[in-house]
């Protein structure tokens, strides 16, 4: 069964159609790349996806679920997460309360009104841990808008694994990152768990080519090719689209 | 550490702030002790919008209604039916809960300035009726007498430090719970609603039900306040739902501090001090108020409470 399926899904703005269309299907454990030019309705895809925004016509199906008309933070309850194009934090919060909440997301005490937040040392070291992995223990009591605009998507990366989903939508995690971050975000998308299903936005060929399972071209608000990596590589429009019409 | 013993501070503090609170009967003429307990009320009610705009970044301006229904409802009842306090108080409560749970329903459509527009009409609707339906609430004239309210222990409230115990207990056992609150795993999802609600929802957090959560329990505690301050006045009159009523407790939340609810009670405390010993000389208290406004707004945008926390911040980095 494929994790997630976009079937025909079209957005009008008023006039403005955004996406016309669009479907594919992503495969449990894939690592499935956007591609397309700026306008293309990648980012609006991926609010149809996560219910941002409702779709005007189609479905979309989570392990086989319809969660068309399911509101974003039921798709969150399912296991499909999401970071944002633009830095999407609680800037005024620290690194580490930033991924408490987002740990806290899905437990049964997150509506709790008289537990003390701070006495959950358990939820807390866990925080600890993850800034660990990553190397970003040092910012860990900063506030969120303090950091570097590097560490700040690393930390957008982080709040969406830590709910560790089924799913996770990446919307450009490497945009305005230095070369040596590049690396960085890469080696964390590398090192997801392999059976984490990852849909991701790249604006980077050769980042996208090298992460990517299989990728899907938008231009214009419609599909307009699908395959691996090396059929994309090679494909007439796709060319067409990135390097102009002879 | 600093920390430690700025926390050691902050409890030293608070113990003496307490002590002078218990002891204030004792060296405060009646009139400064009738002072005494209009701030603790005023600090009440500030507290409970600070929940709204310091901590879930919902800017209302509609929040005397619920000061002001639960006023009515205690004053009414306690007047025309003869309630004793341990049933007016509660019907008051339920008064501003009920009012929250139907406004909320209404006001949580909106956000920013149109969620400020729109608690501003409903307040107004209650004001009008207020103001309009003569023969329940007397209209322009209010309701006077309402009694003190009567424990029924002996204990005569028409004492006036008495009263003031019995206001001080329950603005503590009011602000306790406030703290709680806003330190539980609910208070910091209030805070995540505040940066950013776009990334609440993504994460699975149902944002709707915890501004309506927040919304009634606000409304729960400005309904405990306009309760103390109809048994403090002995009176009640459809200014206490007027928007300039919501106006001052909004300025009272922003000149504290928003986000901080030490701030919003001691911004109280001192607009209610202020406001006291100026309407002594002037009766452009409103104007004064406004000046206020635009030097906080101009220099302490986040309130005292801010200017503290920029002070200790540039203090530690030098």
């Amino acid at each position: 069964m494929s994790a997630l399926v976009a079937e025909a899904v079209s957005k009008n703005f008023g006039g403005v159609q955004a996406l016309s269309n669009v479907s594919f299907a992503v495969e449990q454990g894939e690592r499935h790349l956007i591609i397309g030019p700026n306008g293309a309705g990648k980012t609006t895809m991926f609010n149809m996806l996560s219910g941002a925004f409702p779709v005007s016509s189609g479905r979309v199906t989570l392990f086989g679920q319809d969660i068309t008309n399911i509101p974003a933070n039921a798709r969150a309850r399912l296991g499909l997460a999401r970071t944002f194009q633009i830095t999407n934090l609680f800037p005024r919060l620290t690194a580490t309360e930033n991924i408490v909440l987002a740990l806290q997301a899905q437990s049964k005490s997150a509506f709790s009104m008289f537990s003390r937040m701070r006495g959950d040392k358990d939820l807390f070291a866990r925080a600890g841990a993850l800034l660990d992995e990553w190397g970003l223990s040092e910012i860990a009591d900063k506030a969120a808008r303090e950091i570097s605009y590097g560490q700040q998507r690393q930390v957008d990366l982080i709040l969406a694994m830590a709910s560790n989903p089924k799913v996770l939508l990446l919307d450009e995690p490497m945009a305005g990152l230095s070369a040596a971050e590049v690396v960085r975000a890469v080696g964390m998308v590398h090192s997801l768990p392999k059976d984490m299903t990852v849909l991701m936005i790249e604006h980077d060929m050769d980042v996208a080519f090298d992460l990517a399972d299989r990728i899907t071209v938008m231009h214009q608000g419609g599909v307009i090719a699908e395959g691996t990596t090396d059929e994309i590589r090679n494909h007439p429009k796709v060319t067409e689209i990135y390097l102009g019409a002879d | 550490m600093t920390g430690t013993s700025y926390s050691r501070w902050i409890g030293l503090a608070f113990a003496a702030g307490l002590f002078v609170l218990l002891v204030l009967p004792k060296i405060l003429a009646p009139y400064y002790l009738g002072l005494a307990v209009k701030m603790m009320i005023f600090a009440l009610f500030a507290m409970s919008l600070d929940l709204l705009i310091g901590f879930t970044g919902m800017a209302s301006l509609g929040h005397a209604a619920y000061f002001g229904l639960s006023a009515y409802a205690t004053g009414l009842l306690a007047l025309k039916l003869g309630w004793n306090v341990w049933l007016a108080l509660p019907a008051g409560l339920i008064m501003s809960g009920l009012a929250a749970v139907l406004f909320g329903l209404l006001a949580l459509r909106t956000r920013g300035s149109y969620f400020l527009m729109i608690t501003l009409a409903l307040s107004q609707l209650m004001w009008g009726i207020a103001f309009g339906w003569r023969s329940l609430t007397g209209g322009d004239d209010g309701l006077p007498s309402v009694p003190r309210p009567d424990l029924g222990i002996g204990i005569s409230m028409a004492d006036g430090a008495n009263f003031y115990y019995f206001v001080l207990l329950i603005a503590a056992i009011a602000t306790f719970l406030m703290v709680r609150i806003v330190s539980s795993p609910f208070g910091y999802a209030l805070r995540g609603i505040r940066e950013s609600e776009t990334r609440m929802l993504a994460l699975g957090y149902n944002v709707w039900l915890y501004k309506f959560a927040i919304f009634i329990i606000a409304a729960l505690f400005a309904g405990l306040a306009g309760i103390l301050y109809v048994y403090y006045n002995r009176f009640v009159s459809p200014d206490y739902i007027h928007v300039a009523r919501s106006a001052e407790v909004l300025l009272m939340v922003i000149l504290g501090g928003a986000g901080t609810l030490i701030g919003p009670a001691f911004g109280a405390a001192l607009i209610v001090f202020f406001e006291n010993l100026i309407s002594a000389y002037t009766e452009r208290w409103v104007m004064l108020m406004g000046f206020v406004y635009l030097i906080v707004a101009l220099f302490a945008p986040n309130g005292i409470a801010g200017l503290i926390r920029d002070y200790r911040k540039k203090r530690a980095s030098s």
